[in-house]
């Protein structure tokens, strides 16, 4: 159901609902993904992994893997070019600290996680590389591992990295710590404005280390050419990224690389990182063959970037008539084995629904004896802002105030200042709200022993970033479509749509292709909720450049001026004499004789982003006798901005609720004493399956965003922001016991059970 | 190198034979020996459903099965799931309910699907559910995957399609020894 606040156009093509145009490849298993072939001569590579959570590397002999008849290639850290231990710049892209990429990728001197690769071994099969990584001889010696931000924040914790230094503020403060950075966002005087509430309640919140959980593992395949052409052959979300951090890694030009993006099976943030490419393209070189490197799933869980666990501290101040005074939080999140969780990000999403006077947040980035960390779809925001949304809860239910009511009275808007200071553009978060109290769920009254009702709002800021396009136009009057973002769940209608949408044509008429690092310009990831905004953005801005050139054919036609001919449904018109026309198909048809191919292009770097809200309503049923919590009905609402493809924008946020759904009751990291992870697959760490799940019901509210030709605002992330507080707040209405710590497992809950009833 | 065993099997209506290691799977000699890729490996433990096959009319993860048990067998992959007519019609409503983002999981779900609709056109979204349990989606939270089998089951009902959907493998409505009904 779509709720339409503005409308900014009717439109022929955008807002319905085609059949994407990679849809029958995907489901007749025609589409090639990563690990579907690519080549052919290939070694195989498999990777010998740390089984210590933090240990010195004394020694490596990888003598007895050489002999064994079947092995090609060995590769170590030593292999790797030394990288500098500082933040570079690479040109695109964000800066990156090169040792730390590549000791990630293979471990210098020591290992920071269990997982940890230590050396990689290509061979002619993947059981000879499995046997030989077992005559790989390391000396270790076993260090007490750090496996919480708070236990890593301590005094005389075991240290990760001798070399690293805190941050604090912007300055380097020369104290070696596990703390990485400490950042602070502020507004007004928090201290004042708890003093001026009359109601205050402070609330710590815990969230463990949580799995992207795409079901196609990594894999990658790389072949580095006699001639020093190195191409990749991988399953990423941004292959510009790829060709980039794998150049620099390997020390060689970026224009040694090509990086071929193969389909991708999901990825949720967690594929703009990279692992096999540097030590399959090493082992390439020294083989002279294609090597393929596939990750099994206990490697993807116990070795890739999961989403950081975290501690959060909330206190905020309301007056009796509900508004927020004053908000003040302290984030410590697990940045992993490497600095960089998306600890800021949280610390700046997790009070922008609201519009608070007062605000300081504190937010450290610690490293831990876990994987580096990756983003997972609005990295940040979920924790942090699960921890603000139960406070808010609690406050409605002190003051007796409707969830909703008291949202609408605080909710941020146009002008508002966000935390990090910037103010917002216009957004949807009061027509959200209001959508939300006007939906049949939040009406329909709910019954029942048990059984309870929660709410809770999510922010995402949304992405721009860079993005290219090339349309060429065939002879028969359609086009074909080059753009550079990875299509990991529809994007190439959503994008196909917009351009078909200015050329007058149907979307089938526009097909799309996702093209390699050397076949089209740098485009940034397929992430940040960027893809169908920027590069639809380009396939708009590369539709209008085909537009451009035609009417110069047309005026060359007519003998006439450019200025003279007109462009509408597909049809060019002289100005002033509509008789004299020629349609777009005819046009295509004579382009050889009117100068020749046709093709045009863009590449944007777009502003005008607009950020996105969500608001969930949860109902759920918690078994008293074993603390097993059921949904029974979920509601998403959110504003799209402009829903190009519907049907891929509620996917996306029933994509985002049922992931927050498993983040909220089910999934985490176990560890036992030793820091090694004891649930490594997918029997024990346990996804929502179709049974754990209803229908999720989305509401789609169309407020546009004026920074894009057609109103759109990105809609993959925000909608796993508000799960995890929606279903606590559910259980606390549901049996009267306030949840802190995720996941609410049935273990969990029934401890709060009991524990109520003992007081 | 191990020694080699002869199977002899039909896949998607096709007599085919393959050398395996005793220790391959069939999800192994499927998309490496024999080149259909359309069958996905998410886990290689048989707790995600990518590798979703049907034998005999059992729907199997192929990533559990050794290939040496294909022997004489009667199997059914993504591959032969469309006919030269056109896509079955379970294919036709996921595309048309949007029941796939990335598509790795897709393949798996139509196989499993497919098996249930054949014996139960009518199956209802509680059914479904339950079907499907052993096949993992991360991107689609299975709201427009169940409405798509719901949609697929429809159409089956009416007759349109139905031909096609006892074409391969045996798996047809007339099968009972499906263990994994309860």
């Amino acid at each position: 159901m779509a709720t339409t606040i503005e409308r900014s156009g009717e439109y022929k093509v955008i807002g319905t609902r085609p059949i994407r145009p990679d849809g029958v490849d995907k489901v007749t298993g025609r589409a090639k993904y990563a690990a579907d072939g690519p080549v052919a001569g290939l070694l195989y590579g498999k990777t010998l992994r740390s089984p210590h959570a933090h240990a010195l590397i004394k020694s490596i002999d990888v003598s007895r893997a050489l002999k064994l008849p079947g092995v090609r290639a060995v590769v170590t850290s030593k292999d790797l070019p030394q990288a500098p231990d500082e933040p570079v710049s690479l040109g695109e892209g964000p800066m990156v600290n090169l040792r730390f990429l590549s000791a990630n990728i293979l471990a210098q001197g020591k290992v920071l996680y269990k997982g940890h690769a230590v050396a990689s071994v290509a061979a002619d099969s993947v059981n000879i590389a499995e046997e030989a990584l077992a005559l790989i001889d390391v000396e270790y010696e076993v260090l007490p591992p750090v496996m919480t931000a708070l236990e890593a924040m301590k005094e005389g914790a075991a240290i990760l990295h001798e070399n690293l230094t805190t941050t604090s503020l912007g300055k380097n403060t020369g104290k070696v710590s596990n703390i990485a950075t400490q950042s602070q966002f502020s507004a007004g005087d928090v201290e004042k404005g708890f003093k001026e509430s009359d109601l205050v309640i402070e609330r710590e919140f815990t969230t463990p280390t949580v799995h992207q959980g795409y079901i196609e593992p990594q894999s990658v395949t790389a072949l580095w050419n006699t001639d020093g052409e190195i191409t990749i052959w991988t399953s990423t979300q941004g292959h510009f990224g790829i060709r980039q951090n794998s150049a620099a890694v390997l020390g060689v030009p970026v224009s040694q690389v090509r990086v071929i993006p193969m389909e991708i099976g999901g990825g949720f943030g967690a594929k703009t990182t990279f692992y096999f490419e540097p030590p399959a393209a090493i082992m390439s070189r020294k083989t002279g063959r294609p090597v393929k490197m596939t990750m099994t799933r206990a490697e993807v869980l116990e070795a890739t970037g999961p989403g950081s666990g975290s501690y959060t501290r909330v206190k905020m101040g309301v007056k009796k008539d509900g508004q927020i005074v004053a908000a003040q939080a302290y984030l410590a999140f697990e940045a992993g084995a490497f600095p960089g969780s998306a600890v800021n990000a949280g610390a700046m999403c997790m009070l922008n629904m609201y519009n608070i006077e007062n605000i300081l947040i504190d937010a450290n980035d610690v490293v831990v004896n876990k994987p580096k960390s990756a983003a997972y779809r609005a990295p940040g925001s979920p924790q942090a802002t699960f921890a603000v949304e139960c406070v808010v809860d609690e406050i409605c239910e002190q003051l007796g105030m409707d969830p909703l009511e008291f949202r609408l009275k605080n909710a941020s808007k146009e002008g508002d200042r966000q935390a990090s200071g910037v103010p917002f553009g216009r957004i949807g978060n009061i027509e959200t709200l209001m959508a939300a109290k006007d939906s049949p769920h939040y009406n329909a009254p709910l019954e029942g022993k048990y059984r309870g009702r929660g709410i809770a709002s999510g922010f995402w800021f949304n992405g721009g970033m860079q993005s290219s396009c090339n349309i060429a136009v065939n002879p028969d009057g359609t086009v074909g479509l080059v753009e550079g973002s990875v299509d990991i769940g529809g994007t190439r209608a959503a994008i196909a749509m917009q351009a078909a949408e200015v050329l007058g044509l149907a979307m089938e008429d526009v097909h799309a292709v996702v093209a390699d690092t050397s076949s089209v310009g740098y485009t940034a990831v397929t992430g940040g909720s960027r893809t169908t905004f920027a590069t639809g953005w380009a396939a708009y801005e590369a539709a209008l450049d085909v537009i451009g050139q035609m009417k110069e054919r047309v005026s060359k036609l007519w003998e006439t001026s450019v200025d003279e001919v007109e462009f509408n449904d597909a049809v060019f018109t002289r100005k002033g004499n509509p008789e004299q026309q020629v349609t777009f198909k005819q046009l295509s048809g004579r382009l050889m004789e009117t100068g020749g191919p046709l093709v045009g292009k863009s590449t944007v770097s777009p502003r005008g982003v607009g950020a996105a809200f969500a608001h969930h309503i949860v109902d759920v049923e918690v078994d008293p006798e074993t603390g097993k919590v059921d949904i029974l009905r979920y509601t998403a609402l959110q504003d799209v901005g402009k829903a190009i493809h519907p049907s891929y924008v509620e996917g996306q946020m029933q994509g985002g609720a049922s992931q927050g759904i498993g983040w909220a009751i089910n999934e985490e990291y176990f560890y036992n004493d030793k820091g090694l992870m004891a649930n490594a697959s997918f029997l024990d760490y346990r996804m929502p399956t179709s049974l754990d799940l209803p229908m999720i019901d989305t509401i789609m509210v169309e407020v546009p965003n004026p920074g894009h030709p057609y109103g759109v605002r990105g809609v993959g992330e925000v909608c796993i922001v508000p799960p995890l507080a929606a279903i606590a707040n559910a259980i606390s209405h549901a049996i009267g016991v306030r949840m802190y710590d995720l996941p609410m497992n049935p273990g969990r809950v029934l401890a709060a059970v009991l524990k109520k009833e003992k007081l | 190198m191990s020694e080699k065993i002869h199977v002899h099997t039909t896949i998607n209506d096709t007599e085919v034979d393959f050398l395996a290691e005793s220790r391959q799977s069939l999800l192994e000699i499927i998309r490496d020996t024999l080149g259909m890729t359309g069958t996905k490996e998410g886990c290689n433990d048989g707790n995600c459903g990518a590798c979703t096959v049907n034998i005999d009319g059992r729907i199997v993860d192929s990533c559990c099965v050794l290939a040496v048990e294909a022997e004489g067998k009667n199997i059914l992959t993504i591959e032969g799931v469309a006919s030269p007519e056109g896509l079955h019609p379970l294919q036709q409503a996921f595309l048309e309910e949007a029941a796939l983002q990335c598509g790795i999981c897709t393949p798996g779900f139509i196989v499993a699907a497919k098996s249930l609709l054949e014996r139960e056109p009518n199956a209802d979204e509680a059914r479904i559910r339950h079907w499907l349990a052993g096949n993992l989606c991360r991107c689609t939270g299975y709201d427009k995957i169940v409405r798509a089998v719901l949609k697929a089951g429809e159409v089956m009902n009416q007759g349109d399609g139905a031909g096609r959907a006892t074409t391969a493998a045996g798996a047809g409505p007339t099968d009972q020894r499906d263990v994994y009904n309860d």
